[in-house]
């Protein structure tokens, strides 16, 4: 919704602590997901994903989350699916050249990135949308990236 | 300028140290001259002779001529299309990409292709949203975007690769080029998005059209002091203008036209000029004397459209080329002939 995300953008840095406090718990929780089955888990985490980031985000489930970069506004909610900032036809008011009634997707990330911890991530450069993973758990996919790169020092130990 | 490698017309120049491209823009920004390029409004027609009819307006005034890409989202003849006519024929052309009307195959086949047909400089753009142009009903692609087009043509010119990773045998040697608007909000990120541009692979930018000189001055400190205009990934800043028709039409440019800020200074001007056409035309020229004034600007893009034969009067009294005269078909033939009646 519109509204909410709005909001959220406004309070980027509460977001930004939220979602560094549940990363490490649901990355600890790696020999559950990987008893379950990653592959099994999918299903019901991408539901969940859905409906919250859904609900807070308007999130389009691409499964390859860049919201902490973009100051917790999503990039797929740009018309033009831009992952890297605001194309050159953001009118003056601030508002989208596509969609006239919305904010500029990229202004909203701009402005919620300058109160977050992580704001300078926004000038990195995004690699382009991988469209197998449409639809898919971007926190799945998270995790085991934490977990595989644990995983060799573990077995040093 | 004459270069004496000069090769056949369709032939690239030899490739410079320090330079990645075969090809004159590249040469004259490098060079420091102050580089003139202009735009080739494309033909709703299969004729080529149309093309170089439309070419041949520029010639002796541009160091290169832009080819769009459906800009505004309008449906003409390809950039590679009319890029392969024109560089046959010499010319240096700018290939414009824009990620709206095809994937990351399409277009990387593209960065081939042009390449092959002898375009040195491809510009990365975005794309103006489908709603702006004539089939609004089209599917919008945007599979790249400005940024991530731009990394994947300089890891096919750099490290001789696709994006799958796939290798070239022989890589596009490509001068690449992006846009910037420094006259759109969030005003302070712009001069950051150029510097993440430039990071992404971007050598050259054209702007969109200036109208405000100050914001301009603000963007150029901003840019110089974010260092992007040193070193050896520098890059050339080429800001874009055009003449006004009218009052009307520039009123009617600033309602309709993404991204194109007018401020209300310009509209009293041409609104009270006698003749306006005349006075569009006359505060092009005392933009561009502006701008050349501006620190760390390379040259000017002369977006003309519909003006198209004012570009050259427009060069010649704006006096920025110094003397300078640009490569055509036929200019060498030409200044001998003149040399040998003085």
């Amino acid at each position: 919704m519109y509204a909410v995300r709005r909001w959220v953008v406004r309070h980027s840095r509460g977001f930004e602590m939220i979602y560094n406090a549940f990363e490490p718990v649901i990355a600890r929780l790696d020999p559950l997901w990987r008893r379950i089955g990653y592959a099994r888990a999918e299903g019901p985490v991408a539901r969940v994903e859905r409906a919250v980031k859904g609900f807070l985000f308007d999130c389009k489930m691409c499964g390859q989350c860049a919201l902490s970069s973009t100051g917790m506004s999503c990039p797929m909610n740009c018309p033009k699916t831009l992952r890297n900032g605001p194309c050159g036809g953001v009118r003056a008011n601030g508002h989208c050249e596509v969609k006239p009634e919305m904010k500029c997707v990229w202004a909203e990330a701009w402005a919620g990135s300058q109160h977050m911890k992580s704001g300078t991530k926004i000038h990195v450069v995004q690699k382009p949308v991988d469209n197998r993973f449409r639809d898919t758990s971007s926190w799945l996919r998270v995790v085991r990236q934490i977990a595989e790169k644990r995983a060799p020092q573990g077995e040093q130990k | 300028m004459i270069f004496d490698d000069e090769p056949t017309p369709g032939e690239g120049l030899p490739i410079l140290p320090g330079h990645v491209s075969p090809g004159r823009l590249e040469r004259v920004l490098r060079a420091g001259k102050f580089a003139v390029t202009s735009e080739i409004d494309p033909p709703d027609s299969a004729d080529p002779d149309e093309v170089f009819k439309r070419a041949a307006i520029f010639d002796g005034y541009v160091d290169a001529i832009n080819a769009t890409d459906g800009s505004g989202a309008n449906c003409h003849m390809s950039s590679v299309g009319v890029c392969s006519l024109l560089t046959r024929r010499g010319y240096a052309m700018v290939m414009q990409i824009s990620c709206r009307d095809r994937n990351r195959i399409a277009i990387q086949g593209e960065i081939l292709g042009g390449a092959a047909m002898g375009v040195a400089n491809i510009m990365c753009l975005t794309g103006d949203g489908v709603q702006a142009g004539d089939h609004p009903q089209a599917k919008p692609v945007f599979d790249l975007d400005s940024m991530s087009l731009l990394e994947i043509a300089r890891a096919m010119r750099d490290e001789h690769r696709f994006q799958s990773g796939r290798k070239l045998d022989t890589p596009p040697r490509v001068f690449l080029g992006a846009a910037e608007n420094p006259f759109a909000p969030p005003f302070d990120w712009r001069p950051h998005r150029l510097a993440k541009k430039v990071a992404a692979g971007a050598q050259f930018i054209q702007t969109q059209y200036c109208y405000d000189i100050p914001r301009l001055k603000i963007f150029m400190a901003q840019v110089r002091d974010l260092g992007l205009l040193e070193g050896p990934n520098r890059v050339f800043i080429m800001p874009g203008v055009g003449p006004l028709a009218s009052a009307k039409s520039a009123t009617w440019i600033r309602e309709h036209v993404p991204g194109v800020h007018i401020p209300d200074s310009v509209i009293k001007r041409l609104a009270g000029a006698e003749k306006q056409k005349a006075e569009g035309r006359k505060l092009c020229i005392d933009l561009i004397q502006e701008i050349r004034e501006i620190e760390g600007v390379s040259g000017v893009h002369v977006m003309a459209y519909r003006q198209e034969e004012a570009v050259a009067e427009i060069i010649q009294s704006s006096g920025v080329l110094e003397g300078r005269v640009p490569w055509y078909p036929g200019r060498d033939r030409q200044l001998l002939r003149e040399a040998m009646e003085a």
